[in-house]
């Protein structure tokens, strides 16, 4: 093909591989309560975001208490010792800014997004959220409706369903991942206002937390603002349970869970797979790519959506996270289509494993992951999601920088060894929700 | 150090012989370039037989020609790690890639060839059919879409904007490869395509290319023009919806008009006093409403767990259309007479000049936020240029500025009247057979 004759002088990828951020380019710095601040300029912009994450969630939690990590951050947004809900938001919304806390299993996450004059005041609400929640009373109940309304509309969507029976089956009752961070009606209905206050005093603190600001603004001037709102918390958390493995799959389980009223069927498919510290956590990165991601979802898309026209959507994904998070399947089928879509999907798991992949095949999947560096770097969240990645996983400042080399060292053996290790046709988790009527009279 | 500039404050514009209009602007805050190829055609050109026939063509150009052939362009473009996709709405189908800024090449040349030379073959057609429809029951899995759907369809009689965008079941069932290919004929010539292209390079020079490379498409015929107009609605109408589930839901939606009215602007106001503010496709929703009046009445009222407004702008008038979850226990009846109260609020009261300014720093900061990216300003280049033109992208926040409380008032009393509008009840039905083995 030809090149454009008008381009500018300079390969792409040198061009985008000075411009990636570094340690020469991001301030790092740790405060002595054990807070790690990131900064990166981007005068680019006229916004300035902020992320980050504290070390608290839904591994924290007792059985009877499933759904308490989330309910106790959403509630942390709805008020606070300095400001009550409607001054929290009259603040922020009245300059059309924007904060968020979001729990997961290991983290509670934080994000904050405006024009870059107003990040004092984003750092103030956060601090005032993260270290000053009041838990009105009437807020409390309000949450807990949202949540409960949540968990009824799960109970009728098909992907939601799939999706949560596909964790019940891929981990034991002991491991985290089993059960929903959102919790279940029984469980929320039973927290109470004291469980709140002492899951936000037991473990939200400053401890190996990060925060990371992107946008324009000078970088010391971000780090001090940082330090400033969070420099003199000195809580410290209870000692918190460490992350269980996960056992592999020694057994096909399967889930069909029927829903009224329904016209398309939710599959998921998948084992526990390597946690993003794990050295295989890479190269099944670049296996999944060629399996399920590249282009229009790789060897799956390719062969079931666009050869057979037998989905809406299927791609496959593989977690990293902190621990053994699931290498898995999702595809959207007519429900006459699900047992030949699950007979597909295990030919192509086959293959993966039986077969080498050819090096045009994983060539272009590590050109892609490569190239499109760029593009996630483009907006100020893109690069803030970045650091935090780095930050959490222990990957260093130049990761980004390294990045490339890292995917271009994977070999068409690395892929072939990984697909055996993690993946399994014949002893996996698989999840259907679909409609009534389909599944009557099968299984 | 770059400083910051604002967006589209430097837009390159030309229409070529064709007919072909192309934007064209300087972004370098990344190595990247987006292009986006914009048709005017949507919703908007269908009529019963053939509803969802836009949506399944832009899906057909995805599926190769003799040049690009079935997975080529997959193959390059994410090889060169580009993105690219497409989408369809009521006024536009549009095509876009974003890639590293040296490989633009790779777009012109997938996209100059796909305006011609789609292939509609029948047995791809089929295999898509079983695609197209399989995304139609995603969607009805979901009683947002179910209730939305039904809403739209009575609030409309006569405009095509009253089907959804994915089309009838029973149209989908029944198109032809003929079809197929009568649409694209009709609808893909240059003298009906916008082009727009914002990244790091001279904009002048990218014109020049892709005049070099688009002026050698002849001219098609013109197409035909829409010539259908809603009728003014002269009562309230009510649809129900029942379905499964526990959770219900009130949807109401008033006519309004379309982009280019001098009353749309009045009404974005509105929508950010009464229900938040929030953006347009790209950005949307990226903001708390919980100081807007609707959350205070409804969810502060604790007659529902959610409330949103929304508008868009499109050619021909259009909804404004709130949407409600309603809170366990409570009644639609009740969720819908308070929010008809806080309607009647709004003809009875002047909003304060506190509420507009709050609206309009959010319009701001909304604005800063979707057009961030590369691929946003090329978006918005594109999408400005098929319901107006780019005179509105440009002056959009001046124009808000104008807006008073008089205004809203007007607005209010114009448009989000009872006779004006829909209004739609999902019906949770119980008891539940879920059942799991």
């Amino acid at each position: 093909m030809n090149r454009m004759r008008c381009s500018q002088p300079g390969d792409s990828k040198q061009a985008s591989r000075a411009s990636l951020p570094g340690s020469d380019d991001i301030l790092r710095k740790q405060l002595p309560n054990g807070l790690t601040i990131l900064v990166r300029e981007n005068f680019a912009s006229p916004a300035v975001v902020i992320s980050g994450y504290i070390n608290a969630g839904a591994l924290d939690e007792s059985p009877e208490r499933y759904g308490l990590a989330g309910f106790t951050g959403d509630v942390m947004q709805r008020g606070t010792r300095n400001r009550t809900f409607r001054q929290l938001y009259a603040d922020v919304e009245s300059i059309g800014a924007t904060f968020g806390l979001n729990t997961a299993t290991t983290t509670s996450s934080f994000a904050a997004k405006g024009l870059a004059d107003s990040l004092p005041l984003l750092l103030d609400v956060l601090a005032d959220i993260l270290r000053r929640p009041s838990f009105p009373e009437r807020q409390i109940e309000k949450v807990r409706a949202e949540i409960v309304t949540d968990l009824q509309e799960r109970r009728h969507d098909t992907r939601r369903m799939a999706s949560l029976r596909f964790y019940e089956l891929a981990y034991p009752k002991d491991h985290p991942y089993h059960w929903s961070q959102l919790g279940y009606e029984s469980t929320i209905h039973a927290i109470t206002r004291e469980d709140l206050i002492t899951f936000h005093q037991d473990n939200f603190g400053p401890e190996d937390a990060v925060i990371v600001v992107v946008g324009g603004i000078q970088m010391s001037e971000a780090a001090a603002m940082v330090e400033e709102a969070f420099g003199d918390w000195e809580t410290s958390r209870v000692p918190r349970a460490s992350m269980p493995p996960a056992p592999p799959l020694t057994e096909r389980r399967t889930s069909r869970e029927t829903l009224e009223d329904k016209t398309q069927s939710n599959l998921v498919v998948g084992w526990p797979g390597p946690s993003r510290r794990h050295p295989d956590f890479i190269p099944c990165y670049v296996a999944n790519t060629i399996f399920g991601t590249f282009g229009m979802y790789g060897r799956l898309g390719t062969n079931i959506r666009e050869r057979h026209g037998l989905a809406y959507y299927i791609y496959s994904r593989v977690d990293g996270g902190p621990g053994p998070g699931p290498w898995r399947i999702l595809a959207g089928v007519n429900p006459a289509n699900v047992d030949q879509g699950l007979s597909l999907i295990r030919d192509e798991i086959r293959r993966l494993q039986d077969t080498p992949v050819s090096d045009e095949e994983l060539a272009d999947s590590q050109s892609y992951l490569t190239g499109s560096l760029p593009l996630h770097l483009e907006t100020n969240e893109g690069v803030a999601r970045s650091l935090v990645n780095i930050e959490r996983h222990g990957l260093g400042l130049d990761y980004l920088r390294t990045y490339q080399p890292m995917i271009r060292a994977i070999t068409t053996e690395d892929v072939q060894r990984v697909a055996q290790q993690w993946l399994d046709a014949d002893h996996d988790a698989v999840s259907i929700a679909e409609p009534e009527a389909v599944s009557e009279g099968k299984s | 150090m770059n400083k910051p500039h604002p967006p589209f404050a430097d837009v390159r514009y030309v229409a070529l012989d064709n007919g072909l209009k192309v934007f064209a602007q300087r972004s370098a805050t990344a190595p990247v370039v987006s292009l986006w190829v914009w048709y005017r055609v949507g919703t908007r050109n269908e009529h019963p037989g053939i509803t969802g026939v836009s949506h399944w063509v832009e899906h057909m150009l995805f599926k190769g020609t003799d040049r690009w052939p079935s997975g080529r362009a997959d193959q390059v473009i994410s090889r060169e790690g580009g993105v690219y996709n497409g989408m369809t709405w009521q006024d536009f189908t549009t095509y876009y890639e974003t890639l590293p800024v040296d490989r633009l090449e790779l777009a012109l040349d997938l996209e100059s060839d796909r305006m011609q030379n789609a292939a509609f073959r029948e047995e791809e057609v089929n295999s898509e059919r079983t695609v197209i429809i399989s995304e139609r029951q995603g969607h009805e899995n979901s009683p947002h879409f179910l209730l939305s759907e039904e809403v739209i369809a009575a609030a409309y009689r006569v405009h095509p904007y009253g089907h959804e965008t994915i089309g009838h079941l029973c149209d989908l069932r029944a198109m032809t490869a003929d079809d197929l290919q009568r649409h694209y004929a009709m609808y893909y010539t240059p003298n009906n395509a916008v082009i727009a292209v914002a990244g790091a390079l001279d904009p002048d020079v990218i014109i020049e290319r892709i005049a070099d490379i688009f002026e050698a498409i002849p001219k098609g015929r013109p197409v035909p023009p829409v010539h259908l107009v809603e009728p003014p609605q002269r009562g309230e109408r009510r649809v129900q919806i029942n379905g499964a589930g526990q959770t219900n839901y009130v949807q109401i939606a008033y006519h309004i008009p379309q982009a280019v009215h001098e009353d749309f602007h009045a009404l974005t106001v509105l929508n950010a006093i009464l229900s938040g503010g929030s953006g347009f496709i790209v950005g949307r929703g990226r903001i708390t409403n919980y100081t807007s009046r609707l959350y205070g009445a409804l969810v502060e009222g604790e007659l529902a767990v959610s409330v949103h407004g929304s508008l868009a702008p499109t050619v021909d008038p259009g909804l404004y259309t709130i949407i409600a979850t309603v809170w366990p226990g409570r009644a639609h009846a009740d969720v819908e007479a308070r929010l008809s109260e806080e309607i009647d609020r709004l003809h009875q009261e002047k909003v304060t000049q506190e509420e507009i300014e709050q609206a309009k720093r959010q319009a701001k900061a909304l604005f800063a936020f979707s057009s961030e990216s590369i691929s946003h300003q090329a978006f918005w280049l594109g999408f400005s240029s098929i319901f107006a033109d780019t005179d509105w992208l440009t002056s959009y926040l001046t124009s808000l500025e104008r807006i008073t409380v008089e205004d809203v008032q007007r607005v209010a009393q114009t448009y989000l009247i009872p006779d004006n509008r829909t209004v739609g009840w999902y019906l949770a039905q119980t008891p539940q057979r879920q059942t799991t083995r």
